[in-house]
């Protein structure tokens, strides 16, 4: 593997988290508890939209076939996607939700703080941009993990099982690969260990603050490394794919 | 008897005087005295404002996650978003004539509340979302900019802001039709049968005619409402004849043509039955609307009984 083929991979997986992640977002327009709410979700899907425009065009800068964010987004097969699974999983309820973000949050935190020193400049300008958003998504989903914690029974249990849920789904995020390893030999990708302590450090603290246990380490879903996702994937495809695939000589 | 006429002495005194500010063009804020007639005519109209801007994500939102390329995915999104934020400025507003956010939503859900009748037909493809942004949205600018005016503060500084947005959002609408009529014929056929779908339904966004409209009477002498529905009718058939042609897009009326001693554009007759119709539940979506917002705020309950919780749990209570 070439570095600038490790390089459109690293992009790859780190576009699609926030092109994934910001399309079950905005599933939550016209469909949250509060007024409030609905604006806040849609404007985190705001921020991972232009993040992942940013990302993919890169990727087909780096690529080098002429290929933009559009065509990397919108005419690319499922098994080429690199999403983590945790992004495409299906909203569930609010607490589900807002799990995923605090879980998600914190590991971009901690991933885009460091990108921030990587050799690759084009990186470390989106790095920082990112940065400064995703401290919101944190803050966010952290005074929710609390009042849903701390909030009554039914809150407390709700989102308690969406943490227990997608515990197992947190242990990829953390994953390396040869990618990864040609590009941190080069100090252009994060090192993976040192912000998985971090992570955990904070998401305990979090959890404990708002009355909730931190689930013990089992076994972690694994594969979107490889490009291989859960069922949810293919459908999210086939809704955001639909027009471009439908009249692939239009401009829209 | 006395007393009596004494009372009413104080009652018209308090209606001349507001009546006077009025007149004199001064806005009327939360705290002045207001006839309960000027405050239930504000209630209504702006509950319903707000409602519509709520209900109106919905047929938008339909198209969020199939909107064909990133660019025009986040502006859709950022408009919707919008549009929530409009809905809350408006409920901010009204709440300010004593009215909560909770009891207005429940009126909606009762019915006793309405929301613009144009939420009630469906967006179908994509050009739908231009159609939406250009025409009614475009329509809704209409009615607001002349909103600006508004006796009512807290309603027409909402307003100014509102109509900034707005006409973004109308730009982003013409932009999508116009990208349409560019391109393949599929997408000109798609442009054109929004068109034809949504024209009409525009036009009767403004109300029954003059001659017709219930609410006229004291919103006119009050300056609630600062233009006849007709009258802004009129406003944007003239504005957008011209767009629809630039594009090269068809407006579905064969008796529409230029009238030179009136400088405007005569139009045909406006299925009132239709609207009728629509206005008393029989639309396409009437029912799948309301059964959507119903759904989503009960489903909700718990997310907000929790948040509720929380802040008392940790609310101080050190004066009361």
């Amino acid at each position: 593997m070439t570095q600038e083929q490790a390089l459109y991979k690293y992009c790859l997986r780190m576009g699609d988290d926030a092109l994934i992640h910001s399309y079950r977002l905005s599933e939550w327009c016209s469909n949250a508890p509060i007024l409030e709410e609905d604006l806040a979700l849609t404007n985190f899907a705001l921020d991972m939209i232009g993040r992942a425009q940013a990302i993919l065009d890169y990727a087909g800068k780096i690529d080098g076939k002429g290929k933009t964010s559009d065509d990397l987004a919108y005419r690319r097969k499922e098994r080429d996607f690199y999403n983590h699974l945790i992004m495409e999983l299906p909203n569930g309820d609010f607490a589900y939700t807002m799990a995923r973000i605090l879980f998600v949050s914190i590991f971009e935190y901690y991933f885009f703080s460091e990108l921030c020193h990587s050799a690759d400049t084009t990186l470390t300008a989106i790095a920082a941009k990112t940065v400064k958003e995703v401290k919101y998504h944190m803050a966010h989903a952290t005074d929710w993990a609390l009042r849903l914690g701390d909030g009554t029974d039914e809150s407390n249990t709700r989102m308690q099982q969406a943490v227990d849920e997608l515990w197992a789904y947190t242990g990829e995020l953390f994953e390396t690969d040869d990618a990864t390893a040609i590009l941190e030999d080069r100090n252009i990708a994060v090192d993976m260990g040192m912000i998985r302590a971090k992570w955990k450090t904070d998401v305990t603290r979090i959890l404990t603050e708002a009355k909730l246990k931190v689930p013990g380490d089992g076994y972690n879903q694994t594969g979107s490394g490889n490009g291989v996702h859960t069922e949810y994937l293919g459908h999210i495809l086939s809704e955001m794919q639909y027009l471009q695939r439908a009249y692939p000589e239009a401009i829209w | 008897m006395e007393v009596l006429e004494k009372k009413n002495e104080i009652q018209d005194n308090l209606l001349k005087n507001f009546e006077a500010k009025i007149d004199r063009g001064d806005a009327i804020e939360p705290r002045d005295k207001m006839p309960d007639a000027y405050r239930k005519h504000l209630i209504r109209q702006m509950s319903q404002h707000a409602h519509s801007e709520v209900i109106g994500m919905q047929p938008e939102g339909n198209w969020i996650t199939r909107a064909p390329s990133l660019r025009v995915r986040q502006i859709l999104l950022a408009k919707i978003q919008d549009e929530g934020g409009h809905g809350l400025y408006l409920y901010s507003a009204a709440e300010t004539l004593g009215i909560s956010r909770r009891e207005m939503i429940e009126q909606l859900h009762s019915g006793k509340a309405k929301y613009s009748n144009i939420f009630n037909y469906p967006a179908l493809t994509w050009a739908d979302i231009g159609a939406i942004g250009w025409l009614v949205d475009g329509a809704a600018i209409v009615n607001q900019v002349s909103l600006q005016r508004t006796s009512y503060g807290p309603y027409s500084r909402a307003m100014v802001r509102i109509c900034k947005e707005e006409s973004f959002h109308q730009r982003q609408g013409y932009e999508i039709m116009a990208k349409m009529m560019k391109g393949t014929k599929d997408q000109q056929e798609m442009a054109q049968d929004a068109m034809n779908r949504w024209w009409w339904p525009s036009l009767m966004m403004f109300g029954p005619h003059d001659s017709e409209s219930p609410h006229t009477g004291d919103a006119v002498k009050w300056k609630i409402k600062r233009s006849s529905n007709d009258e802004l009718r009129q406003k944007f058939i003239d504005k957008t004849v011209q767009q629809a042609e630039v594009i090269g897009l068809t407006i579905p009326d064969k008796d529409l043509k230029w009238n030179e001693a009136k400088k405007c554009y005569d139009h045909g007759p406006i299925n009132w039955e239709e609207f009728y119709r629509v206005i008393s539940g029989n639309g396409p979506c009437n029912k799948q609307r309301m059964a959507h917002h119903v759904k989503v705020h009960n489903d909700g309950a718990w997310v907000r009984e929790a948040a509720e919780a929380y802040r008392q749990k940790k609310e101080k209570k050190i004066f009361h």
